[in-house]
C-alpha cells in the first residue's frame, strides 16, 4: 500500500459506511432505483467536480463554476425557449463560450501571473452578472429536443431509471481519468502541481497547461450547466449560488490535496456520491432538516483536511509506519 | 583516462567567456576545456565565478564575450531548455523534480513513449527501471519520488538528464546534503558516465570529495581562471593557496608549542563537549572565555555556520553538552539561546537579518524590544535615546534615527543590525561574516568595534572568509573541514600560514 492512496482509501471507507449506514435504515438503498437517482440527481456538479479536480490537481483554485452553470442555463433558455434556435447548435455555441471564459482565465493566471483565487472570483462574478443581465426571471423551455432526450432512459428490472444525465455523468467520469493517468496533459497537470519550477525546468509547457486546465473546467461546468437545463427545462440566473464551494469539498474529501499535485478523479466521484447518499437519506429520514447536510461536509472536509496534513508531515508517515520507504535501496555493485 | 589535452577534440571548450553585471564583473576572460570522460572539478571562494560560468554554459545568462564550442562547434545556449537539447544537462543541488509523482515518470515526464495516443505506463515504468539499473540501481521506481533520499533523488535527475542524450553533465554541489555512503554511491554513478565517454563539470566544496572523484581541476577567483591542474598533480596545500590567493611563506612555518591565547586565564563563558548534529557537522568541542575573540575559519561550505547555528539553537544538536557560565545548559531555540546573554548577527544581512523599509531606530529597538516583551513598550523617548547612542557609538552614516535602513550602505547596514545586538548588551556575539560586501573604510571600522567589545568583556565567536581578518582579531581559531573541525590554534600560532595547512592537510 502506498501512502499516496491512503486519502483515496479514506474516501471510500466513508462512503461504503455511509452507504450502509443508510441500506440498514431504508432498505430501499439497495434498489437501483437509488442508485440510479443518486448518478442523476449528482450529475451535474460531480461534472463541475471533475473539472475541479484538475484545476486543484494543479495547484489552482476555480470559483466561477456555479456562476457558469447559472450563465448556462439562462443563455440556453433564452435562445431555445425564447429566441427559437435550435438545442445542438446552441449547445455548441455555449460550450465555445464557456472554454474560452476558462481559457482567458488561464491567460490572466498565468500570464499576468494573477492568483487562482482572484481571477476566478472575478470570473464568478462576471459570469453570475451576465446571467442576472441577460434574465432576472426563470424562463421555460419548452423544445420537442427536451422532450426526447428526457425520454432517453433505461429502466431497470426494479424500475429504477438510468437517465441521459447518469449516462453523461460516466462518460465524463470515465474520459476524466482517461485524460488524467494516459495523456502527457494529465501527467503535465500533476507535475505543475507537485512542483511547477521543477515542472518548468523539466521542459513542461507551464502556460499551455495552465490554460488548458481552466478551459476544462469551464467546458465542464458549461456542460453541467447544459445538463442540469435539460432536467429543469428552464434557465434561473438565481441558482448555483455557492455551489462551487460544494465542489471544491466534494474534490478535497475525494482525496486531492489541496496543496496540489496529488488526487483522483475516481476519488472525487465517490466523494460526490457520499454527499449524494447522505442528501438522499437526509430527504429520507425526514426527521433532519436537509440542511444537515452542510454540517456533515463540514466535518468530512475538516477530517480529510486534517488526514492530509498527518500523511504530509514526517511525524505522521511514521505513524502510518512509511518512514522505512527511505533509503529502501539495494545496491548491487 | 588520458592527460594530454592536445591530442583530441575537447568535448566542451570554452574561450574568454565573460560576463559583467551591472555593479560587478562576474567572470573575466575565463577559459575552461572538458575532456570526454573526464571529471572536471570547478573550486573556487564566494564570488569566484563558478555559478556564473555554469549559468553561461546552460543559457540562464547570456554570455557578454567570448566563445563556446561543444565539440568543435560554436554553440549559443539560450536556455536551460536549448542547452539540453543540445546535450549539456544539469542537476542541482535543491532536486528539480516532481515530489508528488513515482520516480519513472519523473525521468519520462515529457516524453512519454506512447501507444495508440495513450501513455504506456507499462513501458515507462520499465524502461525507467532498466535505465537506473544501468547504474546498480534498483529500486521500486512506481514509488512518489519523495519516498526516497535526497541520493537517490539525484541519481534520478541525473538519469533523466543523462537519458535526454547528455554529453556534457553538470553538477552543481550535488554532495552538499549527503552523507558519507550516499556520497559512494553517488560517485560509482559519475564512474559510470565517465566510462561512457560523457563529460562531467563538478561543483563542490569538499576537498576529500575532489580527490576522489576529479581528474582535473580549474580554481576560480573573484571571476578570473586561477589555474587548471591535474588532480594528481596537485598538492592540496597548493590548491588552498590558489584558492584563497595568499600564498605560503616559508620562514613562519615553525610553530609554538607553548603558543596560548592571552586570555587563558579569564573565565569561561561558553563550553560545549562533543557537539554534534548528524549530517550537519561532527562532534566539537569549544570554549569561548570573556573578552576572547575565537575565530572560526574553513572554506565555504566546511560547517562554519553550521557551527553558528548549533550554537545559537537555530538546529539542535543531537550529541554533546553545553555550559554556560560552568552551568548545563539545554538551548532548543534561538530565544533561549538570548535569554542566555546570545546575540548573532547572521551572514546574509538582506534575508536574515534587517528590515529595510523600517527606519534605524525601529531596526535597533527590535531585538530589545522582542526581549522585553511586547507588553512591556518602550517608549518613543527612551527609543530615541537607545537609537542615538547607538549612531553615535558605532558611528552609523545616516542623517538621522528615522531613515529607512535600505537606504544606508552596506557596511553601515551592518552596524545597524550590530547596534540592535548591542543595546540588549548580550554576553557573548556570534558574527557571522561581519564584513563581507562592505568597503574598505567601513572594514576597518567593524573590526575596531569587534576588538572594543572584546575588550569590554564580552565573548566573540566571528566567522570569516577572509584570513587576513582572522588572524588579526582572534585569540584562537578554529578550523573546520569538509564539517569536521580539524584543528585548534592560539596566540602567537595563528597567522595564514598555518591557518591554510590546517585546511590542507589531514
Amino acid at each position: 500500500m502506498k501512502s499516496r492512496f491512503i486519502p483515496l482509501l479514506m474516501t471510500f471507507i466513508v462512503f461504503a459506511a455511509m452507504y450502509l449506514f443508510a441500506y440498514s435504515r431504508f432498505s430501499s438503498f439497495g434498489s437501483m432505483r437509488i442508485v440510479g437517482n443518486l448518478l442523476r440527481d449528482n450529475a451535474y456538479w460531480g461534472i463541475a467536480a471533475i473539472g475541479m479536480t484538475f484545476v486543484i490537481i494543479s495547484g489552482g483554485i476555480d470559483l466561477s463554476v456555479g456562476s457558469v452553470i447559472a450563465f448556462t442555463g439562462v443563455f440556453c433558455a433564452l435562445m431555445i425557449g425564447r429566441n427559437g434556435w435550435e438545442p445542438i447548435p446552441t449547445f455548441i455555441v455555449m460550450l465555445t463560450i464557456g472554454t474560452i471564459f476558462g481559457a482567458t482565465m488561464g491567460m490572466l493566471i498565468h500570464y499576468f501571473k494573477i492568483p487562482p483565487f482572484i481571477a476566478t472570483l472575478s470570473g464568478l462574478f462576471l459570469a453570475r452578472g451576465m446571467a442576472y443581465v441577460l434574465s432576472t426571471d426563470s424562463i421555460r423551455i419548452d423544445h420537442p429536443f427536451y422532450e426526447s432526450v428526457s425520454k432517453i432512459v433505461y429502466i431497470f428490472p426494479d424500475k429504477g431509471r438510468f437517465t441521459f444525465a447518469a449516462g453523461a455523468f460516466l462518460i465524463v467520469l470515465f474520459i476524466g481519468i482517461f485524460v488524467a493517468h494516459f495523456t502527457r496533459f494529465g501527467r503535465n497537470v500533476y507535475a505543475v502541481g507537485g512542483n511547477s519550477d521543477a515542472a518548468l525546468l523539466l521542459g513542461v509547457p507551464i502556460g499551455r497547461t495552465t490554460v488548458m486546465i481552466y478551459a476544462l473546467s469551464s467546458f465542464l461546468a458549461t456542460l453541467a450547466g447544459i445538463i442540469l437545463s435539460l432536467s429543469k427545462q428552464s434557465g434561473d440566473s438565481t441558482i448555483a449560488v455557492g455551489l462551487e464551494l460544494d465542489v471544491i469539498a466534494a474534490v478535497v474529501i475525494g482525496g486531492t490535496l489541496l496543496t496540489g499535485g496529488v488526487g483522483y478523479i475516481i476519488g472525487t466521484f465517490i466523494a460526490v456520491m457520499t454527499l449524494g447518499t447522505i442528501q438522499t437519506y437526509l430527504t429520507l429520514d425526514g426527521s433532519l432538516t436537509p440542511w444537515w447536510i452542510k454540517i456533515v461536509i463540514g466535518v468530512l472536509l475538516f477530517s480529510f483536511v486534517g488526514l492530509q496534513k498527518l500523511l504530509s508531515s514526517r511525524r505522521g508517515l511514521r505513524l502510518f509506519n512509511f518512514g522505512r520507504e527511505h533509503n529502501e535501496v539495494q545496491q548491487s555493485a | 583516462m588520458t592527460t594530454n589535452p592536445q591530442q583530441m577534440t575537447p568535448l566542451l571548450e570554452v574561450k574568454g567567456l565573460t560576463k559583467t553585471f551591472p555593479s560587478t564583473v562576474a567572470l573575466s576572460e575565463v577559459d575552461f576545456t572538458l575532456l570526454a570522460g573526464d571529471v572536471h572539478v570547478l573550486v573556487g571562494e564566494n564570488g569566484a565565478g563558478k555559478s556564473t560560468l555554469i549559468k553561461l554554459i546552460t543559457g540562464v545568462h547570456r554570455k557578454d564575450a567570448g566563445t563556446i564550442l561543444l565539440e568543435g562547434k560554436e554553440i549559443d545556449p539560450r536556455s536551460p531548455r536549448h542547452a539540453q537539447e543540445l546535450g549539456i544537462s544539469t542537476v542541482y543541488q535543491e532536486v528539480n523534480l516532481i515530489p508528488t509523482l513515482s520516480v519513472a515518470e519523473n525521468i519520462f515526464l515529457g516524453r512519454q513513449p506512447l501507444r495508440w495516443g495513450m501513455i504506456n505506463m507499462r513501458a515507462v515504468e520499465r524502461q525507467a527501471k532498466q535505465l537506473l539499473k544501468d547504474f546498480n540501481v534498483d529500486i521500486d521506481v512506481t514509488r512518489n519520488l519523495s519516498s526516497y533520499s535526497v541520493a537517490i533523488q539525484q541519481i534520478v535527475a541525473i538519469v533523466r538528464g543523462v537519458s535526454l542524450s547528455a554529453k556534457v553533465l553538470i553538477l552543481d554541489e550535488p554532495t552538499s546534503s549527503l552523507d558519507h555512503h550516499e556520497v559512494e554511491m553517488l560517485f560509482s554513478v559519475i564512474r559510470s558516465l565517465q566510462a561512457r565517454g560523457i563529460g562531467i563539470i563538478l561543483i563542490t566544496h569538499f576537498l576529500d570529495q575532489v580527490y576522489a572523484i576529479a581528474t582535473r581541476i580549474t580554481v576560480l577567483r573573484n571571476g578570473k581562471k586561477i589555474g587548471e591542474h591535474l588532480v594528481s598533480e596537485l598538492p592540496r596545500v597548493q590548491l588552498i593557496t590558489e584558492m584563497l590567493g595568499k600564498e605560503l611563506t616559508k620562514d613562519s612555518d615553525e610553530q609554538d608549542e607553548n603558543a596560548i591565547s592571552k586570555h587563558a586565564n579569564s573565565e569561561t563563558f561558553l563550553k560545549v563537549n562533543g557537539f554534534a548534529r548528524k549530517g550537519t557537522i561532527e562532534p566539537f568541542d569549544l570554549e569561548i572565555r570573556r573578552g576572547e575573540i575565537v575565530g572560526l575559519a574553513g572554506l565555504l561550505g566546511s560547517g562554519r555556520t553550521e557551527v553558528a547555528h548549533l550554537i545559537f539553537g537555530v538546529e539542535q544538536n543531537d550529541k554533546g553538552e553545553a555550559y554556560v557560565n560552568g552551568k548545563p545548559v539545554n538551548i532548543k531555540s534561538p530565544r533561549q539561546a538570548i535569554r542566555h546573554g546570545f546575540a548573532l548577527c547572521p551572514e546574509d544581512r538582506k534575508i536574515e537579518g534587517i528590515i529595510g523599509d523600517l527606519s534605524v531606530r525601529e531596526n535597533i529597538i527590535l531585538a530589545l524590544q522582542a526581549k522585553m516583551g511586547w507588553f512591556n513598550y518602550l517608549s518613543r523617548q527612551k527609543q530615541n535615546e537607545f537609537a542615538n547612542q547607538m549612531i553615535k557609538a558605532l558611528s552609523i552614516a545616516t542623517p538621522n534615527a528615522e531613515k529607512p535602513v535600505k537606504e544606508l550602505s552596506g557596511g553601515n547596514q551592518q552596524k545597524v543590525i550590530l547596534a540592535r545586538w548591542l543595546i540588549a548588551n548580550p554576553d557573548f556575539l556570534i558574527l557571522d561574516e561581519p564584513t563581507r560586501g562592505i568597503d574598505v573604510g567601513a572594514h576597518a571600522e567593524i573590526i575596531q568595534i569587534i576588538k572594543r567589545l572584546a575588550n569590554e568583556g564580552k565573548a566573540m565567536l566571528i566567522i570569516s572568509s577572509e584570513l587576513a581578518e582572522v588572524v588579526e582579531y582572534s585569540d584562537r581559531v578554529m578550523i573546520l573541514r569538509d564539517r569536521k573541525k580539524v584543528r585548534e590554534l592560539e596566540g602567537n600560532d595563528i597567522n595564514e600560514n598555518t591557518i591554510m595547512k590546517a585546511i590542507a592537510t589531514d
